[in-house]
């Protein structure tokens, strides 16, 4: 049995304190009226004053001497801004959120792969999975709040739940059928409904399994898990819709619930492998051995090639075509987010393909757990490149609130897990593909 | 590789009572024996429709592409429908020998020679139809990148139909490659059997010098690993670009961005579908039953199944996102998909692709031979139909309403389409008769932890060398190929021998240890060990598979218990632990 060592949680509880605090500050800090946000604007963002000045010189130079015009201009952009500004400890809070949220769905989304596939190397880690999985409750319940507050109007993360936004926009008055907040709230439900019941029902299954005498458990959760991929298949990609895509209400992509499936999918494996690599350097899994290391460093890899291939796939496809409503969606993440946008790629891609390549290193514990935090903090940069340009546009930083939110959420995902990682043994007993996971060789 | 160590609940991948000499002449024996007379029967037909076929290109070539049923409105037809659909086919190949070779999947080992075979057939295939829509065949290597001053300007580089050149030749000469380097073991294994000399030279040559050294293997294994990691992201690749050819266009109902993994994914369909419909066939002409069995049929169709409801899924994905765009004339390319005109393909494509595999989920209906069967060829014809309806129903109506037109097949479209047909089988069965269908070196790795005499005599808790009255001497001098299975057993049975070979306990001098540290011995066992003699670790130890057979004859108790928990192997650690 695993006990949860009180210094890991110390340090979660420290981290959640900490990061919510940040929070705190973030929320503090947002201007609550126009002056306040022109103010915030101009006196801490060189930068943007720049970029600022660039465009009011534009409406200038393209202003035909209106006066009026201008100033009204200048008036909702001021207001733009203040909802921008508004938005973003919300936006902060929401990603990173839905990020630690994703990693639980992506180690579940895996722990059902080798289930319904019957892997043999894979049982011995199942309970590192399901302790993973374990988030999925309070992750979920805390997205769901998010998402509930934003319905309630308490922020402007999704512009489509704004009556007069939709009033003026004939393309959201199109979508209404399926963008509207009950609807949307409805969904959320099932989907998250889905995936803890599946959770729960696995769990329960697995834990029966190490105690009983035949492989009917065992049999149950094959099928259950078959079940659950077909429902995943499916409400991964509308929730990604809802949940991510539609903060940008007028811009479309069909490859999009896929790519964020590989985004998800990579950073749940990464996740199950750092916590593996921990465990085993406090001795725990003894029977875990480098070839179970390196079979989850290679899907690192592998998964990490497939996310590029999704990325360029959805980006070069985009760009070549060049047809301005959705081109729309890169020029804003390439003229404000080079940093971020084109870092990801080197975070996600090129550092991955470089570090991982060898086979050898895909054994050396620490190697995988440095390799793994930079793919986090890449998908991480994923997730922000996805919903910061359409909800605070060109007033994102990378400050107090955001950082704030990632400590918080790390700490209850920490906390959660491996509290989970407690309940039972961390070996599987009765899993009848767990001697061919003992004598797994590579 | 793997460890040979398999769970008990895993079902035999080589069915009956086969030996490594036995998995030989098995797959030998297409090869060296002869024709009979329905292979004839095909093998005509195919030949006819592949003279057809050729026909009708010479006719193509020498008149021009209006031969064709293009028009200026649906200037892409069955060309590209027959391109690509054939492209899709290839790739269950490489799937089968490269990802499933990552993912150490035993089952594609009875099948991956011909899915590879089949790949190349059909990329030969595929490849013919770009040369013959140039019109002037003769100037092909122009889109070869050729410097400026050999007369004309490189072709334009920005075209996904030149990416597709690439791709294809790729994919093409890894692909044989990969194959290769898989028959040379095989075709060495025919060398060796050969009787008259022609055929032994002409095998020799094939097979390279193989000479089944160490080395050879060892070189055989790194170089499947390289390709196999090579051929992953081609597999990707090639059909990704395939679908570039219509993605980068802003043609409504062709740029979606779901395009290339949905193509891939589709690909992969309609590979597996032509697999299981070539080897369907083959198993039952070639006698190879008991090589490719119910369960790898079984599980082709769990592929179809979850890669045609992957297809399924992006269908669903352009419907929803061509309403959810807003963009009239998205919404109206998919409208009119379903109900304009061309419904019937459309529909076609749907009950095809979508519903046929969901039979699949029934462990009867998967496990049925002929049902298998009648839907790998639905689902061939649902995916030719997918191809045309993306192609022909986004183009008959364009923007224009006076140009919208409809595309109907010249007899040389058809012509050519059935010749390429006849062509793939003449292919396959000529490749049938002269090569090792099944990779016989592979199928022997695994013999021994998945073959069925050996599960069942690990299940006895007999020895795995045991050698059973078949297989006799009458071969025994060619065969180079064949492992040396091992003949000498012990099979006195009393205690004393069991303790001279693993020394006896002197309580004077040792002390005993606590047995029930080895996993497998339990306080039982340990008791009726210590009535034997056996005490130490260091005893234990030295039990090799002898001794564990003298133990089970001794004790009547769980037979082949020793030898599956490696009591030797736990108790040298336990010994040197202390």
């Amino acid at each position: 049995m695993y006990t949860f060592s009180s210094r890991l949680k110390i340090a979660s509880i420290i981290l959640m304190v900490v990061g919510a605090l940040g929070i705190g500050v973030g929320f503090m800090s947002a201007p609550g009226t126009i002056e306040e946000a022109k103010a915030m604007v101009a006196s801490h963002n060189d930068g943007h004053g720049d970029t600022h000045t660039d465009e009011t010189e534009h409406v200038v130079s393209e202003g035909h001497g209106e006066e009026a015009q201008d100033e009204s201009h200048d008036a909702a952009h001021d207001e733009h801004v203040l909802h921008q500004l508004q938005n973003k400890p919300w936006a902060a809070l929401y990603v990173a959120a839905f990020f630690f949220f994703m990693i639980a769905l992506g180690a579940l989304a895996f722990y059902a792969v080798q289930r319904a596939s019957q892997a043999g190397w894979a049982p011995l880690l199942f309970r590192v999975m399901e302790g993973i999985t374990a988030y999925l409750v309070p992750g979920g319940i805390i997205v769901f709040v998010i998402l509930v507050l934003s319905v309630m109007h308490m922020n402007h993360l999704f512009v489509w739940m704004d009556a007069d936004v939709v009033a003026h926009d004939k393309l959201l008055q199109g979508k209404a059928g399926f963008l509207n907040p009950t609807f949307f709230l409805v969904r959320a439900a099932i989907f998250l409904g889905g995936w803890i019941f599946y959770r729960e029902i696995s769990r329960r299954l697995s834990i029966k399994q190490d105690e009983s005498d035949d492989n009917s458990n065992f049999k149950k959760n094959f099928k259950w898990s078959a079940g659950f991929l077909v429902f995943y298949l499916i409400s991964e990609s509308m929730m990604s819709w809802d949940w991510i895509m539609s903060v940008d209400p007028h811009w479309f992509s069909t490859l999009f619930g896929w790519y964020v499936f590989a985004s998800m999918f990579v950073s749940g494996i990464t996740v199950i492998a750092m916590v593996t690599i921990y465990l085993k350097s406090k001795d725990y899994l003894p029977e875990v051995n480098d070839s179970h290391i390196h079979d989850l460093a290679k899907f690192m890899f592998g998964i990490s090639i497939f996310w590029t291939y999704l990325w360029f796939s959805q980006f070069m496809l985009i760009w070549y075509s060049n047809i301005p409503e959705e081109v729309t969606y890169f020029v804003t993440r390439i003229e404000d987010f080079k940093l971020p946008f084109f870092g990801m790629v080197v975070m996600n891609f090129v550092l991955p393909f470089l570090l991982l390549m060898n086979s050898d290193y895909k054994r050396i514990n620490w190697f995988v757990i440095m390799s793994g935090i930079i793919i986090l903090a890449g998908h991480y940069m994923d997730v922000f490149n996805m919903i910061m340009p359409s909800t605070v546009g060109d007033q994102w930083s990378i400050g107090i609130p955001e950082i704030g939110a990632i400590l918080f959420f790390a700490g209850l995902f920490i906390f959660w897990v491996f509290r989970a990682l407690t309940k039972v043994p961390l070996q599987p007993k009765r899993n009848p593909f767990i001697e061919e996971s003992r004598h797994f060789h590579y | 590789m793997a460890s040979h160590y398999e769970a008990p609940i895993r079902k035999p991948l080589v069915l009956g009572d086969k030996g490594y000499h036995d998995v030989t002449v098995d797959i030998a024996a297409p090869v060296e024996g002869r024709a009979n007379r329905q292979w004839w029967i095909v093998f005509s037909i195919s030949l006819a429709a592949f003279l057809w076929g050729i026909g009708c290109i010479v006719y193509t070539i020498s008149t021009g592409i209006g031969s064709w049923g293009l028009n200026k409105t649906v200037n892409w037809a069955w060309d590209i429908t027959n391109f690509v659909w054939w492209v899709g086919i290839g790739h269950a190949g490489t799937l089968i020998s490269a990802v499933l070779l990552l993912f150490r999947q035993k089952w594609r080992m009875a099948i991956n020679r011909s899915a590879e075979a089949m790949t190349i057939f059909s990329v030969i295939q595929a490849g013919l139809f770009p040369i013959i829509h140039m019109g002037r065949p003769w100037l092909a290597y122009w889109v070869l990148p050729i410097p400026n001053q050999f007369g004309s300007l490189w072709v334009n580089f920005n075209s996904p139909l030149l990416w597709d050149v690439f791709a294809i030749s790729t994919y093409l000469s890894v692909s044989l490659v990969f194959w290769w380097t898989g028959l040379l073991p095989d075709f060495a294994m025919i060398r060796d059997r050969a009787v008259l000399p022609f055929q032994k030279k002409i095998y020799s040559l094939l097979s390279f010098g193989w000479t089944g050294r160490a080395k050879d293997w060892q070189r055989f294994e790194e170089v499947s690993l390289v390709l196999a990691g090579l051929a992953t992201p081609l597999v990707l690749s090639v059909h990704t670009i395939v679908s570039f050819d219509f993605a980068t266009s802003v043609i409504p109902g062709w740029h979606t961005t779901i395009f290339p993994p949905y193509f891939v994914a589709g690909a992969v369909f309609s590979g597996f579908a032509m697999v299981n419909t070539l080897l369907i066939i083959m198993r039952k002409v070639c006698s190879l039953e008991a090589y490719i069995t119910v369960q790898h049929i079984e599980l082709m169709n769990i592929v179809i199944m979850i890669t045609g409801s992957i297809v399924g899924c992006a269908y669903i994905t352009e419907l929803f996102m061509a309403w959810y765009s807003g963009v009239e004339y998205e919404q109206y390319a998919f409208l009119n998909r379903a109900t304009g005109p061309y419904w019937w393909a459309y529909w076609a494509m749907m009950s095809c692709n979508v519903f046929s595999p969901q039979f699949m989920w029934f462990k009867k209906l998967r496990t049925s031979i002929m049902f298998s069967f009648f839907i790998s060829i639905i689902v061939n014809i649902g995916m030719w139909f997918e191809r045309f309806v993306i192609i022909v129903t986004s183009l008959h109506r364009d923007y224009l309403p006076s140009s919208w037109s409809m595309f109907s097949p010249t007899f040389i479209d058809i012509g050519t389409f059935i010749g390429t047909v006849g062509f793939f089988f003449l292919l396959f069965l000529l490749y049938a008769r002269t090569f090792p269908v099944i990779a016989q070196a592979e199928v022997k790795t695994i013999l021994k932890s998945s073959g069925e005499r050996y599960k069942k005599l690990r299940e006895a808790g007999k020895p795995l060398y045991q050698i059973s009255g078949t297989t006799t001497v009458k071969e025994a001098t060619a065969k180079g190929e064949d492992k040396v299975e091992e003949t000498s057993e012990d099979t006195s049975k009393d205690v004393s021998s069991l303790l001279d070979s693993i020394g006896t306990f002197d309580a004077s001098k040792d002390t005993a240890d606590d047995l029930k540290k080895v996993k497998g011995i339990g306080p039982q066992m340990e008791k009726t060990l210590n009535q034997i003699g056996i005490f130490t670790f260091a005893q234990v130890s030295r039990m090799t598979e002898k001794e564990y057979n003298l133990l089970d004859s001794i004790t009547k108790s769980f037979p082949g218990r020793a030898q599956r928990d490696d009591w030797a192997g736990q108790a040298k650690q336990l010994n040197n632990n202390q």
